[in-house]
């Protein structure tokens, strides 16, 4: 069993919604990533999503867009990452890293050498935002021969034709993006995120994720009653900003956010439990 | 014997021209792309729209455009007879309003309210502001806070059509910037909004519609020449930044096997020095902006900074179908450095009594270069892209003359 699956079985079993922190690699600095990991995890994260920088960033908002800037500011390379990756894993053998990117970084490297490497590194899912199903046959092969889950995102704009194709070649969970929008955007409606996740949940067992539009504990709480992750992203890393010149304090800032997340969700979960008799 | 290529079976159903193309986006954008094509596809095939179509190019536009003879600059040259399709003299002063206009008509049958696009010298943005304000739509246009420097005339000429101009000041601040910034509003704003791209690249089927609307430079040159001269043209060259002006002239003359094509792409300070826009002189297939194409990339696949003293060819890719016809030998292209570009620009003004923009005397570069190793009853069409009044500030500086 994949470390992913393991994890959901995991989390399903104790009625928890899995908490996934996005953080871009090599953000404030790449000294500070494998440190900003463990804290992660640390403070109640399931899973870890750790943003590949990219020069052209469209499908994200200005927070991450930022970040990827300043990542690239210190020539973080696609290989750093892996080997950020690495470092993680001589301390934590348990928790699933899912790289998120774009495709030219992973063009570049040569997807045969990507995933040779990734697998080495010990990553567990790669989801390339602007690689949609159709064009993924060579990518989703040669990860399949190292063990490492092509993740793949849905939206509210997928048809539900597209809907099936999507879920027959999604590994380890889908990526629902909650809104019509970049990473960081504005609004989530929890009402139509329940429906939207019962369509989907109607075609595969995978475990959901959401992300896009997660600001606070209290969004987190909403999100985790209906889906199976939480992902948050641009919350985390916009705390960068405020803390430009003290990565400790940022660690710290973002460690204390995280477990402010983990509380609420769980506070809303056990809400929902039926009670005991 | 060569195999024929049939160039109507490209790109293929998911836009791929060979390896080129396809359709690399977030997920959000693949059913706004699908139901694209899908009006796409069938509009091209409705007498009605075409005929509206060719209407307003008529009309609103001034097609067909001509096809001058420059008698004093092919004589000063002394090899090739030199024609100018004369795009310079659309309304709005270049190529882009063919192909604005054709997604405008498209945008109202899809019932959306407002448009939006990238410019890089603003030509693309004026041509998108002018059909917007003629079909009283909204109209956002996404502009480098770079280009937005050098290119003000176009900015002001935008915001008197009633266009909000965005300032981008992300990443390098050009034109590929205003791109992803574009898409960034397409993506949170996909269900009332048209999003026009300006050139030959993105997501299919743009790459196809924008050739498919810019063909009519190619159509007209062609019979206008045949009608001109009894034969086809020897060769045809035309700038290529995203590549819509070239692929416009080329297109309709594919299968024409006499007829050679020569894109000419920015060579900045030279492509020695890493400063310049030819990726596909000087660059690597890659992924950027929906499609796979030619790019400037660095050894880890970022984007790299590009350099041309035209705001219009400052973009690090291509359209796909200029990759593929470059791999598989039918068009070649070329650079030309920024201070060969200025001295045809100067050139064409003082002998033909044309001023062109900075885009297109990069074609007339190469055309100075070309024409007096041709025989002097061969023939070579420059595609006159735009005229130069955009680039006034541009050149008066280089000189340093305050206007």
């Amino acid at each position: 069993m994949s470390r992913i699956a393991k994890r959901f079985a995991e989390t399903r079993a104790s009625g928890r919604a899995a908490l996934v922190p996005y953080v871009t690699a090599g953000d404030p600095a790449p000294d500070v990533t494998v440190a900003l990991m463990h804290d992660l995890v640390a403070a109640g994260a399931d899973l870890l999503e750790l943003g590949v920088p990219f020069s052209d960033p469209m499908a994200d908002g200005p927070v991450i867009q930022l970040a990827c800037e300043r990542s690239l500011a210190h020539g973080t390379s696609l290989r750093d990452v892996l080997a950020m990756v690495a470092a993680f894993r001589e301390r934590d053998r348990e928790t699933p890293v899912v790289l998120m990117g774009y495709l030219n970084p992973v063009e570049r490297m040569g997807a045969e050498t990507f995933a040779e490497a990734a697998g080495a590194a010990g990553v567990d899912g790669v989801l390339v935002v602007d690689l949609p199903p159709e064009e993924s046959d060579e990518l989703t092969g040669v990860l399949a021969r190292v063990g490492i889950d092509p993740i793949f995102l849905v939206a509210p704009t997928t048809s539900s034709r597209r809907l099936e194709h999507v879920t027959a070649a999604a590994r380890g969970f889908i990526y629902y993006v909650s809104l019509k929008g970049v990473t960081g955007s504005q609004t989530l409606d929890p009402a139509e995120l329940g429906a939207r996740l019962s369509s989907i949940r109607a075609l595969t067992e995978l475990p959901l994720g959401v992300g896009f539009g997660i600001r606070d504990a209290q969004t987190a709480a909403q999100v985790a009653r209906v889906a199976d992750a939480v992902v948050v992203g641009s919350a985390i890393v916009r705390l960068v900003e405020q803390f430009p010149a003290a990565p400790d304090q940022f660690r710290a800032a973002a460690s204390a956010l995280v477990r402010e997340m983990r509380a609420a969700m769980d506070d809303a979960r056990m809400a929902e439990a039926p009670a005991p008799v | 014997m060569k195999q024929a290529v049939d160039w109507a079976a490209f790109p293929d159903v998911r836009g791929h021209f060979g390896p080129y193309g396809g359709r690399f986006v977030a997920e959000t954008l693949m059913g706004a792309l699908d139901e694209l094509q899908g009006v796409y596809e069938k509009y091209m095939k409705d007498p009605e729209f075409l005929a509206e179509l060719d209407a307003d190019l008529q009309n609103f536009v001034g097609r067909p455009s001509p096809l001058y003879h420059a008698e004093r600059l092919s004589r000063e040259l002394g090899g090739a007879q030199v024609y100018l399709k004369r795009e310079d003299l659309n309304h709005t002063g270049a190529h882009k309003v063919n192909n604005t206009i054709g997604q405008a008509l498209l945008a109202k049958r899809l019932g959306k309210t407002r448009i939006i696009a990238e410019t890089g010298a603003g030509q693309h943005g004026v041509a998108t502001a002018t059909v917007a304000a003629r079909l009283g739509l909204e109209c956002v246009v996404f502009m480098g806070a770079e280009d937005i420097q050098r290119q003000s005339p176009n900015v002001y000429r935008m915001r008197l059509l009633g266009a909000d101009v965005v300032a981008v000041k992300s990443g390098s601040r050009t034109l590929k910037d205003a791109l992803n910034e574009a898409m960034r509003d397409w993506v949170a704003n996909v269900d009332d909004t048209f999003y026009i791209i300006g050139t030959v690249a993105g997501p299919h089927p743009y790459p196809a519609m924008v050739r498919d609307f810019q063909s009519v430079i190619g159509r007209e040159a062609r019979a206008q020449h045949l009608e001109m001269t009894g034969r086809l043209p020897d060769a045809l060259v035309a700038c290529v930044g995203g590549g819509s002006n070239a692929i416009g002239l080329f297109h309709p003359f594919l299968a024409d096997e006499s007829v050679a094509m020569i894109g000419v792409e920015a060579g900045g300070e030279g492509v020695g020095t890493g400063r310049h826009s030819a990726p596909l002189c000087a660059g690597r297939p890659g992924v950027l902006h929906g499609n796979r194409t030619y790019l400037m990339e660095d050894d880890n696949g970022q984007i790299i900074e590009t350099h041309s003293i035209s705001a219009g060819l400052d973009y690090p890719g291509v359209g796909p179908e200029h990759s593929w016809l470059k791999d598989i030998g039918r068009v070649s292209y070329v650079s030309v450095t920024d201070d060969m570009a200025l001295r045809a620009f100067h050139r064409m003004t003082r002998t033909e009594g044309i001023i062109p923009a900075l885009e297109t005397s990069h074609a007339v570069a190469h055309v100075l270069d070309l024409a007096p190793r041709m025989r002097t009853d061969q023939s070579v069409i420059i595609n006159l892209s735009g005229r130069g009044d955009k680039d006034l500030n541009t050149i008066a500086r280089l000189e340093g003359i305050e206007l």
